[in-house]
């Protein structure tokens, strides 16, 4: 099968069939059985084990390689060869995070990134809702209008495009859910804002200065490798994207009146 | 994480007296960026992002392994602010090694060459 997000298609090789039904039913929308893949990865099914939920992964470079590792995987990647193995139990938790790390790794490397924000996409324009946990991504997805059409509700999917010979940014659906459990929209548009999130007691919109905005991008930006190419490659991204893309602060109540400021 | 100790300089700056040269060059485990009014350098090791005064950008952006700090806080920082010379020698002195110790900053008595690919301000 394949899996494919924000146009980055990636086969899972599984001879268990019941692993697949599951992959299936968790990416529902973002499956392929027969499109062309850009890389592929066999699965490797372990037995289950404890592992701990919190523990933090590990993801390092070697000889051209990606390791990969948490307490319930392990994964190696080679761009080169466009290959990689993850071993891991049948559980749709661990390949989810493998190819959340393979996604950064990609877009980062054109100028893109995972974002910890919800996106909407209204008027044919997409919107990034972006905070830490607790700052009103569930809630601004759960108020979303009948004509918005929500990309995720938890991490936003980030391209940067050349379109009509323009670079241009555009964000795409995402299989990654929160707290709405909802798969996003596997549909994609140019970003017209981000919005930076802060619940308050009216509904407001403010500028945000450009280094308060890469400083919040950054600190919202899912990434996990600590080599320095890719550190300063993600630091770039963000300082291009806060230069060509507006950042606003909204504060809002949670009540629908919010999408009136949006689109 | 920031540098906000910033020196407040005087515009009545003198030859500064030093006893010994310091070099001061950018490290290439670092990327920078202007964004607005304010530099952010982005460091490799650890991922740690700071925010440089307007104090520390001087000497980031003055930072060619060449040209000896005294210089740099006579011709670049004295003409900025408003202090007393040897005060703003004495705290750019400080910074300077602030920001080595963070890995932004190299420091040395004798000029620093260049290495083979120097990282640069991008914008």
């Amino acid at each position: 099968m394949v899996i494919a997000i924000g146009g980055v298609a990636v086969r899972v090789n599984t001879g268990d069939a019941d692993f697949l039904a599951m992959l299936e039913e968790r990416y529902a929308g973002f499956v392929s059985g027969v499109a062309p893949a850009e890389f592929d990865f066999d699965v490797d099914l372990t037995a289950p084990a404890f592992a701990d939920p919190d523990a933090d992964v590990s993801v390092s470079h070697r000889a051209g390689r990606w390791f990969m590792e948490r307490g319930d995987f392990r994964a190696e990647w080679d761009p080169a060869t466009r290959r990689g193995w993850i071993r891991q139990s049948a559980n749709p938790y661990s390949i989810d995070a493998v190819l959340r790390i393979v996604h950064t790794l990609v877009l980062v490397r054109q100028g893109g990134f995972l974002l910890h924000s919800a996106s909407a996409v209204r008027n044919g324009k997409a919107f990034l809702f972006a905070g830490v946990s607790g700052a009103g991504k569930t809630t601004i997805s759960r108020l979303a209008p009948p004509d918005a059409t929500l990309l995720t509700d938890e991490i936003s999917y980030v391209r940067k495009l050349n379109v009509s010979g323009l670079d241009a940014y555009v964000a795409f659906g995402t299989p990654f859910t929160g707290e709405l459990a909802k798969l996003g929209e596997n549909i994609s548009a140019p970003l017209a804002a981000l919005y930076l999130l802060a619940q308050g007691p009216e509904n407001r919109i403010e500028p945000v200065v450009a280094a308060d905005a890469g400083r919040e991008l950054l600190a919202n930006m899912l990434f996990f490798a600590g080599d320095q190419e890719m550190v300063h490659r993600a630091f770039e991204a963000a300082c291009d994207f806060v230069d060509s893309v507006p950042v606003y602060r909204l504060t809002f109540l949670p009540d629908a009146r919010v999408w009136e400021m949006i689109g | 994480m920031g540098f906000n100790q910033q020196s407040t300089i005087s515009n009545s700056c003198v030859k500064l007296k030093m006893n010994k040269r310091i070099y001061l060059a950018r490290s290439p485990r670092i990327a920078a960026r202007r964004l607005g009014e304010e530099m952010l350098v982005m460091s490799g090791q650890g991922s740690t992002l700071f925010t440089l005064n307007p104090t520390a950008t001087i000497l980031w952006q003055a930072a060619d392994g060449a040209t000896p700090l005294d210089e740099i806080v006579e011709s670049r920082i004295c003409s900025e602010f408003a202090v007393q010379p040897e005060e703003a020698m004495r705290d750019a002195e400080a910074l300077a090694e602030d920001l080595a110790k963070h890995g932004i900053l190299l420091i040395s008595e004798q000029p620093i060459p260049k290495p083979a690919t120097s990282v640069q301000e991008s914008r």
